[in-house]
């Protein structure tokens, strides 16, 4: 068997991990959290450097032709350094062309894609609804009109992937005025937000309806992310209990606390091997895939959250203010709950693919 | 990262397979079912698919330490409906204590009939006084010529009226620190001045007792390790009853169980398993059990190539607990009313009724040690907070 991670996949993660932590004297996260528009340049030139923005895209693209997994194990860091950034939406649109794009689709975008000459997000439902059933815009005469929610960094992007009614893809370019963003006022400033307005888009539909996986691949790195940010969460709070003194000693020796933190870190722990095998459920094309990929975005968005309001009740005031960090975490924590589908929501659609049969 | 286990494990499952189509045949008709098991057990080791980690001179299988295999041996027996290792006292528990720790002439003595079931141990640590504090014991032994005398109580001795022998800690050292006056010590259930008293559970069955040691003699040489250094052989014993508690296949039949209720039960004429509510609580069930199960799955693939899995490893045993407890909760929902009887007349841990399994679930979180050590062996251990009652 061989569900533990290679050298490479370690490398991997050290690797963007330094990335994040070189940019800014280790306060990338806080930089751009509080900037205007939450740029971070000097950091996506450090992932294009990486060849992270190419990580899944085939090798002939100038990707390095690696699994989701390999996306998720990126996503994780990300999470747990808490870096600025639409990188999700950026690989799931390339994910999207490669896997449904025509041969001139793959070879004017997927090159571009992996080597961040071009920049991507996503717009896959929102509001009226996440899941691919939910999709409501159509393209009719190669055009698409209507509004696509939530998209991701999507003032610094050059394209966009929408999801269309009946689980179709489309690539739309973003050209003012047929496609016009508005900035949202999103709690999550490390992933800033915009809605989407299109008004006789020029459309070019990928011609597979790849919807319901890419939309699957969505909440696996949805996944990553939440259990990278717990974990950390789960780091910084421990630490704070072993510095901080009250009663004449750290509170992490009073067994209130120890036991909350040996609870947390029981709810935790043990999503690193969910995580792994959700992205296997699609690597591996296997047959519970995207109800294991539902229940499992469904739990980890639960404990992300649960971790991080438990953290704040465990720092007491310092963790609900805006100077210090967990802060950071916490909406990070609330954007991995809503973007998707709640949990209530993904798991009433486990239960509509078969979970309790 | 794949799921699949590569030719050579495959080949081994092919092995296994074909070994158990040849040697297991379930449920024969009017044979005797016992002896049917121990025959199996006796060819299954000598094999090498059971008792792999002991020598084959104590009756074990005697093979390279290899957790995916025993993964796959474990799978194929459970496929065939095969029996695998005997799970008691004596096979799980004290076995792999006297394997590191006993002399040459106890494992040739004891082991071998421990691993198959021969003799039946029981476990005496817990007191009346003892519980989460162990180390507090009371029971002394003496030196007596060439035997120890054992005064004091022993409870939630499970086993006790069925059990050859004891394994215990007791203090010989009554002047040393309390963790370094212990030893470990074995005698016979059957000796004079034994006095094993059932006591019964909320369930209303009797699987544990007390056992009240009177001047009780075991011979001198029946001691494993040394004297005071008990606390230290213990260790080994309760770290393998920690594993062995709530695995993950424990943890999926209880939630099929679950299912299989939720199916069963009807409100207001529906069955539950179509009530929203229901389906949700069910599907949050299933996120925790499904992380349990693909957690311990990552520290077995890990173990296999000689990487650490860190904390994970601490938190399996709480995991298991709290995800017991929580369909506990939910199948006490579902029974309704009926939570308010007790078992049906007749039900029993082989045949349970709805009732019975509520009320039993209970005990997952005290067997091997209660949830609130583990809570602070965790904290300690994976967290590195500050150790109970030492301020750093």
């Amino acid at each position: 068997m061989n569900f533990h991670l290679s050298d490479d996949q370690i490398a991997l993660q050290d690797a963007v991990r330094s990335c994040v932590r070189g940019i800014g004297k280790g306060q990338l996260h806080r930089a751009a959290f509080d900037s205007a528009d939450g740029h971070a340049p000097e950091f996506r030139d450090g992932l294009v450097a990486l060849g992270a923005l190419g990580v899944g895209i085939d090798q002939d693209y100038g990707g390095l032709g690696l699994k989701l997994v390999d996306l998720a194990l990126v996503c994780e860091v990300l999470g747990q350094e808490a870096a600025p950034g639409g990188y999700t939406g950026h690989v799931l649109a390339a994910l999207a062309v490669q896997v449904a794009g025509s041969p001139e689709q793959k070879q004017r975008w997927l090159p571009r894609l992996a080597d961040g000459s071009s920049i991507a997000t996503v717009a896959l439902g929102g509001a009226q609804g996440w899941e691919p059933e939910d999709w409501t815009l159509r393209v009719e005469d190669s055009k698409l009109n209507g509004a696509g929610g939530f998209a991701v960094g999507a003032d610094a992007a050059d394209l966009v992937v929408v999801g269309l009614a009946g689980g179709g893809l489309t690539i739309v370019e973003m050209a003012p005025p047929s496609v016009t963003i508005t900035p949202l006022d999103g709690s999550d400033r490390s992933r800033r937000l915009f809605d989407l307005h299109f008004t006789d888009a020029v459309a070019d539909p990928l011609p597979i309806a790849a919807g319901p996986r890419i939309y699957d691949a969505l909440l696996v790195l949805l996944c990553a992310d939440a259990f990278g940010g717990a974990s950390r969460v789960m780091e910084l709070t421990a630490d704070y209990a072993r510095t901080r003194v009250q009663f004449g000693r750290p509170i992490g020796g009073f067994q209130g606390v120890k036991h909350q933190l040996a609870n947390l870190l029981c709810e935790v722990e043990p999503c690193r091997g969910l995580l792994w095998y959700a992205a296997l459920c699609f690597d591996l094309d296997l047959a519970d895939r995207s109800r294991t990929i539902a229940l499992a975005k469904a739990h980890l968005a639960d404990r992300y959250m649960h971790m991080a309001r438990s953290a704040i009740e465990l720092h007491g005031g310092i963790g609900y203010t805006w100077e210090y960090d967990l802060q950071i975490w916490v909406k990070r924590a609330m954007f991995d709950f809503a973007y998707g589908g709640t949990p209530g929501v993904l798991r009433q659609r486990a239960v509509r693919l078969g979970c309790l049969d | 990262m794949d799921l699949n286990l590569g030719i050579e494990y495959e080949a081994f499952r092919e092995e296994v397979a074909a070994f158990l189509a040849e040697s297991w045949r379930p449920r024969t008709p009017g044979g005797d079912r016992l002896r049917q098991e121990r025959a199996f057990r006796t060819l299954a080791t000598q094999r090498g698919y059971l008792y792999r980690r002991y020598p084959r001179r104590y009756g074990g299988g005697e093979q390279p330490d290899d957790a995916l295999k025993e993964q796959i041996i474990r799978e194929e027996l459970a496929k065939a409906g095969a029996p695998g290792e005997i799970n008691s006292g004596g096979s799980k528990l004290l076995a792999p204590t006297l394997l590191s720790w006993g002399q040459d002439w106890q494992k040739e003595r004891f082991l071998r009939a421990a691993l198959h079931g021969e003799e039946i141990w029981c476990q005496g640590y817990s007191e009346p006084g003892a519980g989460s504090d162990l180390a507090s014991i009371r029971t002394r032994a003496e030196l007596d010529g060439d035997a120890w005398v054992i005064n004091g109580q022993k409870i939630w001795t499970s086993n006790a009226a069925q059990a050859d022998f004891m394994f215990a800690l007791v203090r010989t050292e009554p002047d040393a620190p309390k963790h370094r006056g212990i030893s470990y010590i074995l005698l016979d259930m059957r000796a004079e001045g034994v006095t094993v008293r059932p006591l019964r559970q909320m369930t209303g069955e009797s699987e544990f007792n007390e056992v009240f040691l009177d001047n009780v003699r075991t011979p001198a040489d029946w001691i494993v390790g040394e004297r005071g250094q008990g606390w230290q052989v213990s260790r080994t014993t309760l770290s393998f009853e920690r594993a062995a508690v709530n695995p993950p296949p424990f943890i999926d039949a209880l939630l099929q169980r679950l299912k299989d209720v939720a199916r069963r039960r009807t409100r207001d004429g529906r069955p539950l398993i179509e009530c929203t509510d229901i389906q949700q609580r069910i599907a949050e069930i299933e996120g925790y059990a499904m992380a349990h199960r693909y957690s311990v799955m990552r520290q077995v693939s890990m173990d296999s190539v000689g990487q650490d899995p860190g904390a994970a490893a601490l938190c399996n045993k709480l995991v298991g607990t709290d995800i017991g407890q929580m369909i506990a909760r939910l199948s006490q929902e579902m029974i309704g009313e009926e939570g308010l009887l007790m078992p049906a007349p007749g039900t029993s841990r082989e045949n349970m009724d709805d009732v019975f399994w509520v009320m039993r679930s209970s005990s997952v979180a005290i067997a091997g040690g209660t949830s609130n050590i583990q809570r602070n062996i965790i904290a300690e251990r994976a967290l590195d907070l500050p150790r109970e009652g030492k301020p750093a």
